[in-house]
């Protein structure tokens, strides 16, 4: 054990340890660029076209993950309440939305609405009200059983988790276990020439990139340039002492709880409109929130935006350029960067201890 | 905080009667009991045990035992089963896949443990749990090894035979391992390593600078708790014959969660108590007029009311109540079990 210890700590092994790292971290590079056997595109080099398309879907996937992931962070940054329900909040937005565009809309046909009978409206409005009914949910939440439970993080975490189970079935009672989709107004739904390499991008996509830009410079301006933000960043770091200030951090709070869950009913929306809700979709949405956040670190908001690029180029470039035989095992890529992050930096990239 | 300390809170005389209940059970209830509700009781105990044994112990609250669980009977229905279904299909005999499943489920074990066991409390909870969801994921996209509809016709031991046909004896299987695990666990808690993993619950600073190594104790604590949680993956292979990744998708791993949690996360005993809330919940609620359906929803308010009621779970109850039996034998006496101290905490010590 001693000598294994030692051994652990050398400057050998430290040595090896960088050099592995930077084999793990050159290797997929050099074959996306270069090698590329055997998979459907073949490399950058020789097919730029689907290179770009694959980096643009990664990006775009990548806004998403942060839109979600961000509302995640805030919550715990402020207050240490990991909302193991986020997922569920996320599937409720969606549902609320759905409801709402086909209230407005009517219900379609069998496969629902197409996007040439929505307009910018009936899309929008869903968005709100799909935020709106998290926010209320994630409050109402907040409010009844976690602001009683303050310091204890695992009951509150085992809070939210029961909170989840309780959702997920009402969800199936009421939405129905089939797969279904909000649908994009048609002023998104078309493709655009982005006179690079002849791709013809799909708009929403892009949309989903605005969005995710949009809210990510929205969250830095209001944490960093108004009252409430800066009361937010000092809580972060103290919150007795805010609290010894005369500032009422129960609002501040309530206001972070607000805004985090807000922002995991706007991610399902997108996420509905850009695939679709289903009852399972709560478990994947929980987990890449909660990759993005470990890989970037608990409570910081450049983190979220670092670990969601990760995550988002990761799985994105491990579907598109794994040998065709291989595309199953992509998901193992999730868990090697994960991995990585972890046995460098416990913390993740951004962590600070508590 | 740091006091909790995982205490016997049942006195020998009801656990010599449990027992007895347990051995003689096959005489007393019907075949439905055994082969469904009380197998399924005592192997989702095993499970549950060793998520106890790592918070208990260890201060380490772990989501990823049902994807060890999991893996473990991915592990057996990849080895022995023989064509017509998904997976390998390599075809051993039963009893020589065993120690491979094992030695597979240990050794990811161990490689989760490394990963996970640098971080505390609630991030040790997130990391555990995402390596849970993503070995949901891996056996529902992997077609070589499961995919979703997963693998059927996993065939039990020649001394359990057909299991629809001697229920009794796989529970018998289940009622020994479980008791050994049982033991094995209050024997570890006592050994040098049990003592330093305790230490380390308490106050992992001063252990490190007393010279111990923090990170290998947990690391070698959860691969010891995987070679636990695969003893009961390997029992659910036989006693259901099909394995597929909803076996080990979210809602598995919040249940084995749900049954700790009931049970009381410092109690070893309550792995099996909790189980068996969990398991008579599962198959009777339906029977409720008003819950038909919504078993779940009436499980997640359970765990929702003992999580706020009783952090302990039920043996959290059961030790406040002995406590004030106690009491009210000796007046004036002021109570000294364990539990007292345990009420209203839950927190691994970070």
């Amino acid at each position: 054990m001693t000598d294994f210890a030692t051994f652990a700590s050398s400057r050998t092994a430290r040595l090896v340890g960088r050099g592995l790292l930077v084999v793990l971290i050159a290797f997929p590079v050099i074959w996306v660029l270069f090698i590329a056997n055997g998979t459907s595109f073949g490399s950058a080099v020789s097919d730029p076209k689907d290179f770009l398309i694959t980096l643009l879907n990664g990006l775009t996937a990548a806004a998403l993950y942060f839109v979600v992931a961000s509302g995640f962070t805030l919550i715990f940054g402020l207050m240490r309440v990991v909302n193991m329900a986020h997922g569920a909040f996320f599937l409720f937005g969606g549902y609320i939305a759905l409801k709402v565009q086909r209230g407005q809309v009517g219900e379609g046909g069998s496969f629902g609405l197409s996007s040439s009978q929505v307009g910018l409206f009936q899309w929008v409005l869903p968005l709100i009200a799909g935020a709106a009914a998290v926010a209320g949910l994630g409050l109402l939440m907040q409010q009844l059983f976690i602001r009683w439970n303050q310091g204890q993080e695992l009951r509150q975490a085992l809070i939210t988790i029961a909170v989840s189970i309780i959702m997920a079935d009402q969800m199936l009672a009421h939405f129905g276990g089939v797969a279904q989709d909000i649908a994009w107004p048609g002023t998104f739904d078309k493709f655009v020439n982005l006179h690079v390499a002849g791709v013809q991008y799909t708009l929403t996509r892009l949309v989903i990139a605005g969005i995710g830009l949009a809210i990510g410079l929205g969250l830095w301006l209001w944490l960093k340039k108004t009252r409430t933000g800066m009361v937010i960043r000092a809580g972060v770091d103290d919150r007795a002492m805010v609290s010894a200030m005369g500032i009422n951090i129960q609002l501040t709070f309530a206001i972070a709880f607000l805004v985090g869950s807000a922002l995991a009913g706007v991610g399902g929306v997108i996420g509905g409109s850009f695939a679709s809700l289903a009852p399972g979709v709560d478990a994947n949405w929980l987990l890449n929130s909660l990759v993005v956040v470990i890989i970037g670190g608990m409570g910081s908001l450049g983190g979220a935006a670092i670990g969601a690029l990760l995550l988002g180029l990761t799985t994105n470039f491990a579907a598109a350029y794994l040998p065709a035989d291989y595309t199953f095992y992509s998901i193992i890529f999730t868990f090697v960067l994960l991995a990585i992050v972890l046995a460098v930096r416990p913390l993740g990239l951004y962590g600070r201890p508590a | 905080m740091s006091a909790r300390r995982p205490t016997a809170s049942l006195d020998r005389g009801t656990a010599a009667v449990l027992v007895a209940i347990a051995i003689l059970a096959p005489l007393i209830f019907n075949t439905y009991w055994i082969g469904t509700l009380l197998t399924q009781m005592l192997f989702l105990g095993i499970v549950a045990a060793s998520l106890i044994f790592l918070s208990a112990y260890g201060g380490m609250v772990s989501l990823a035992q049902v994807a060890l669980y999991g893996i473990a009977g991915f592990a057996i229905g990849n080895l022995t089963t023989n064509g017509n279904t998904k997976g390998l299909n390599l075809g051993w005999t039963p009893l020589a896949a065993i120690p491979v499943a094992l030695a597979i489920t240990i050794g990811l074990g161990l490689l989760f443990g490394a990963l996970s066991s640098r971080s505390v409390g609630i991030y040790f909870l997130m990391i555990t749990l995402t390596f849970s969801v993503i070995a949901n994921l891996f056996f529902g996209q992997v077609t070589s090894l499961s995919g979703f509809g997963g693998i059927s016709g996993i065939p039990a031991p020649g001394f359990i035979g057909n299991v629809d046909h001697h229920p009794d004896r796989l529970y018998y299987l289940a009622l020994v391992l479980a008791l050994l695990v049982y033991a094995l666990l209050r024997y570890i808690a006592r050994t040098p390593f049990g003592l330093t993993l305790q230490g380390i619950r308490d106050d992992p600073v001063r252990m490190s600078s007393l010279g111990y190594n923090v990170t290998l104790h947990r690391t070698l604590a959860f691969g010891f708790a995987s070679f636990i949680a695969a003893i009961g993956g390997v029992l659910f292979a036989y006693w259901n014959g099909h394995i597929d990744p909803a076996t080990i998708g979210l809602g598995a791993t919040i249940d084995v969660l749900v049954v700790a949690v009931i049970g009381g996360l410092s109690r070893l005993e309550g792995a099996w108590l909790g189980a068996l809330v969990f398991v008579l919940i599962n198959n009777y609620a339906q029977r409720i007029g008003f819950v038909s359906d919504r078993f779940h929803t009436l499980i997640g308010v359970v765990f929702l009311v003992i999580v706020l009621l009783s952090p302990d779970g039920l043996m959290g109850l059961w030790g406040r109540l002995g406590d004030l039996r106690r009491r009210g034998e000796r007046p004036g006496q002021a109570p000294t079990g364990g539990s007292e101290r345990g009420s209203g905490e839950l927190e691994p010590t970070v």
